[in-house]
């Protein structure tokens, strides 16, 4: 159990800025979720934390002691590797106790701690198994055990389920949140896979081109995006955006494509004509309502709800998606109106989101 | 797909096999037979039970102006041995420094293993001679093998080989507290088994195959190896004792091939792994 | 050729390399650099004086036309030994590679002659074509053909280049047989499809497909023709009869080792190596630097 604080933490490999400024901290027992696009830094953030590498810049500490030199096995850290990692030649007993056995623990301790784990995670009848004789499930198992038995202060998940298919990761999804909060052990877990992000953090954080973009619980980071670039990554099918400029003394937004609407939730500050992006939601768009026509490029039907893919008639406007319950009704144009509480309000020139009053 | 025995196919390979055997054959059939007989030219290719005692003959006295057999049997599998054991060990040792740290001077050291690769015993005869009476290791029994284990092959096939283990399982044994030379000891040779096996092989056969080089560097016939050996007897031109010759050929035969049969499936996934 | 992931410090890893560095350069660089030096010199035919003489050595070697005809010679050699192993061996491993029964006691007993030694297959050769103890060779002159390979050159050369084959067909075997592995299945039923039969799929899909195995084979096999055959000659016929076997490896070591001409034998020397060197540097520009990957 414990707290991890980076402070000014920077990586650079050469002349490539990988990381500019992180600064974060984990409460104990907290389950961090750190979500971004392939190449956003948010991989060697955690190796750094691992020790697996040595920041450019910056600090980091774990219960207060700050590690940020040690070498990554004086860390009291467990990693979770997105290929497993396993020891080939080694019987899945041998993988979660090799660990154990460096730091010179008795037989004894290290029968118990194995069995325990293995108990915990459905592998009692495996032990004697090479990891070529696993499912990538059960492998994924042994990785989570080869963590559990350290009994560490800290744990790392790099993508640990992107490499199995779709059915088994929602339950093994489920199971690591359900260990986590069972041990207590505070984490900080990488993925790329918004949905795993939303359902596994007590919070997020989104990064983007090395930089924290936001940090936030994931129902924020989904209703108010700090910028376009949060907005678009979180939430799928993806939001959609569309030019405006401020009008009415900030009280409503003129739509490139002709509407004006009001905010609901307060007028914003800026000049008259001030350029902004308007946010919305596919779900959040009214099929039948006048407000915008929208040329219907394609309709896929997924069952319960219907995607619409359409533009707006202007020359140049960027695509749109409609997402509407049900069937969608078959014609080559349809009305759409914006549900004006569900708007969100950027400054097109930074990409920052304009809050009421601000 | 039929099911008709290709008929072509078995006799296409059985020639095969008969090409090479067929030496084999006479030599081991030639071998329980008269020396005279093979002179004349009656050598039957049936081979006489009662000549089996000749085996035990050669083996522990030998034949005129020759070591017994059973010694250069000796020298050649310590020559083997030590070629194979050395050689794998080096290669392991250079080939894991050169790929699992950054040190001053890595490519060049690399480089300068790697270019050896093109440069056969038998093109420097003469200076490695000069260089080895100079280390006084002419007629001695480490000038026979050290100067063999020091070429690149290995070193390379084990550098591709540690290249290939995953960076991820590095870094779960760094975070498992292995140390470099427990990593090496725990991870990294267990998991190459299969390659150091094979690797054993072609040494062990390189290694009992040298002709030039004993022949160069070890005149005094107590370090004959089997292969030196052998050719000198035939060497004898008149008065040969043939079937002498070929029990000694057998035995010189018998443990290369026995080595790359009993590891032929390691050996062939290690050669034409490692070679390309 | 980097990981990502590396052990820090430089003291371990420079011992680790350190053996192999001193071997390589006791046995490789300093004898190489010998070479070098001493196919410039030349020895008194009186004293122990040692002169320097610069390009003479390559310059009366290039002269010489026994070393001409020993280097023609070679290379008839090791393009006859290469082109009869290989082209034995491709035959073999094609039809190892079908679906017959017993294949894998097939391919054993098409493999074990790996293990041969260059002058062991001399040996065995002997008792099959010697015009006195062979079996083939009795039987030959019997039949009244005047076969000797003790007393006539060609049949000599003839000779050599069997025994030299003979032990490498398996070598070759072995890689043929695994690049034909190695053709994935779906192009060959791509081919069938196209309707592409017999003779002429082997010659537009598997011969196209096997060409870097077949290049790389190539390499090997001259290397092994020009020196590892050493052994396989000096046992059947010591370079003769007169020099009519007498490759370059020979010719180095019957100047150098037996008539002590240390001056010339060392250009002979540093002569090969720039062969190899120049055989060595093809293979890699045409396999595309596979050392790098």
């Amino acid at each position: 159990m414990a707290t991890l604080e980076l402070n000014g933490l920077r990586k650079r490999f050469g002349d490539t800025q990988v990381l500019r400024q992180i600064d974060l901290s984990l409460t104990d027992g907290e389950m961090l979720v750190i979500v971004g696009a392939s190449g956003c830094g948010k991989s060697t953030l955690l190796r750094l934390v691992a020790g697996l590498e040595t920041p450019t810049a910056g600090t980091v500490r774990l219960d207060g002691r700050d590690i940020t030199q040690l070498d990554p096995s004086a860390r009291d850290i467990a990693m979770v590797f997105q290929n497993y990692a396993l020891y080939p030649h080694f019987s899945v007993f041998d993988n979660m106790a090799y660990g154990l056995r460096i730091r010179g623990l008795s037989k004894a301790a290290i029968q118990a701690r194995v069995d325990a784990a293995a108990a915990m995670l459905g592998l009692g009848d495996l032990l004697t198994r090479k990891p070529r004789q696993l499912s990538g499930g059960q492998r994924q198992r042994v990785a989570m055990g080869r963590a559990i038995v350290r009994e560490p202060k800290l744990f790392l998940f790099d993508e640990p389920l992107s490499n199995l298919d779709a059915k088994l990761r929602v339950q093994m999804r489920a199971e690591i949140r359900r260990l986590q909060r069972r041990l207590g052990i505070t984490s900080l877990y990488v993925t790329h896979d918004q949905v795993e992000a939303m359902t596994l953090g007590d919070r997020l954080l989104v990064m983007h081109e090395g930089r924290p973009a936001q940090l936030a619980t994931p129902m924020e980071v989904f209703e108010q995006p700090a910028d376009t670039y949060v907005a678009s990554f979180i939430g799928a099918p993806a939001m959609n955006f569309l030019p405006a400029i401020l009008t009415e003394h900030g009280a409503a937004a003129r739509l490139d494509a002709g509407p004006t609407i009001r905010f609901t939730d307060g007028p914003r500050a800026g000049p008259e004509g001030m350029a902004l992006t308007l946010g919305i939601r596919p779900e959040h768009l009214t099929v039948g309502d006048p407000q915008l026509r929208v040329q219907v490029d394609l309709i896929e039907p997924l069952g319960s709800e219907t995607l619409i893919h359409g533009h707006l008639p202007t020359a140049g406007a960027p695509p749109m998606v409609i997402k509407v319950a049900g069937r969608a009704p078959a014609s080559e144009a349809i009305a759409v109106g914006i549900q004006a509480e569900h708007l969100h309000v950027f400054n097109r020139e930074t990409g920052m989101r304009k809050a009421p009053g601000a | 797909m039929n099911r008709k025995p290709d008929y072509l196919t078995h006799a296409v390979l059985a020639l095969g096999v008969v090409l090479f055997a067929l030496p084999v054959w006479l030599v081991l059939a030639g071998s329980t037979q008269e020396s005279e007989a093979i002179t004349r030219g009656d050598l039957s290719l049936i081979p006489h039970l009662s000549g089996l005692p000749r085996y035990w003959q050669v083996l522990t006295e030998g034949t005129r102006g020759a070591e017994p057999v059973w010694h250069m049997l000796a020298i050649s599998s310590a020559m083997a041995l030590c070629i194979a054991l050395g050689k794998i060990t080096i290669s392991i040792l250079s080939a894991y420094a050169v790929v699992f740290f950054r040190f001053p001077l890595r490519k060049l050291a690399f480089w300068s293993i790697f270019v050896t690769l093109m440069l056969p015993v038998e093109v420097r005869i003469i200076p490695t001679y000069s260089v080895m009476a100079q280390f006084g290791l002419i007629n001695t029994f480490t000038g026979l093998w050290v100067p063999l284990i020091a070429s690149a092959t290995a070193t390379l096939l084990f550098r591709q080989v540690f290249v290939a283990i995953p960076d991820e399982l590095v870094e779960a044994a760094r975070m498992d507290g292995a140390g470099p030379l427990r990593f090496l000891r725990d991870i990294v040779i267990p998991v190459s088994g299969a390659n150091i096996a094979a690797l054993f092989v072609i040494l062990f056969v390189y290694g009992w195959n040298q002709y030039l080089w004993p022949l160069l560097v070890a005149t005094d016939p107590s370090l004959d190896t089997i292969v030196i050996g052998l050719v000198k007897m035939i060497g004898i031109d008149s008065d040969t004792d043939w079937a002498a010759v070929m029990a000694t050929a057998v035995m010189a035969l018998l443990p290369p091939v026995a080595v790359v049969v009993l590891m032929q499936r390691w050996f062939v996934a290690g050669l034409t792994e490692g070679e390309k | 050729m980097d990981r990502r992931t590396v052990f820090g410090g430089w003291l371990l890893p420079v011992l680790l390399v350190l053996p192999q560095l001193l071997l390589t350069g006791f046995f490789f660089y300093w004898p190489a650099g010998e070479a070098v030096w001493s196919s410039m010199t030349s020895q008194d035919a009186f004293g122990e004086g040692v002169r320097f003489v610069g390009w003479d050595n390559f310059a009366e070697l290039l002269a010489d036309p026994l070393y001409l005809e020993s280097a023609v010679r070679t290379v008839v050699f090791c393009g006859a030994v290469s082109i009869l192993a290989m082209g034995l061996a491709l035959a073999l491993a094609v039809f190892a590679d079908r679906e017959v029964r017993g294949r894998h006691a097939y391919r054993t007993l098409l493999i074990w002659p790996y293990a041969v030694a260059p002058a062991m297959s001399a040996v065995l050769l002997l008792f099959v074509l010697d015009p006195r103890v062979g079996l083939l060779g009795r039987w030959l002159n019997r039949m009244g053909l005047d076969w000797d390979y003790h007393l006539n050159g060609n049949q000599a050369l003839l000779m050599v280049v069997m025994a030299s084959a003979w032990k490498q067909v398996s070598y070759n075997f072995i890689f043929f047989l695994a690049g034909l592995q190695s053709i994935p299945r779906a192009v060959t039923e791509a081919a069938r499809m196209d309707g592409a039969k017999g003779w002429h799929r082997f010659r537009t899909i598997t011969v196209p497909l096997l060409a870097p195995t077949t290049f790389f084979l190539l390499v090997v096999n001259l290397v092994y023709a020009a020196f590892d055959t050493f052994g396989t000659i000096n046992a059947l016929t010591h370079g003769g009869p007169g020099k009519d076997t007498e490759t370059l490896v020979l010719k180095v070591f019957r100047d150098g080792v037996v008539n002590q001409d240390i001056g010339s034998s060392s250009a002979q020397s540093v002569i090969l190596m720039l062969g190899v060197i120049a055989l060595t540097a093809v293979q890699f520009r045409f396999l595309g630097r596979r050392t790098e990957t």
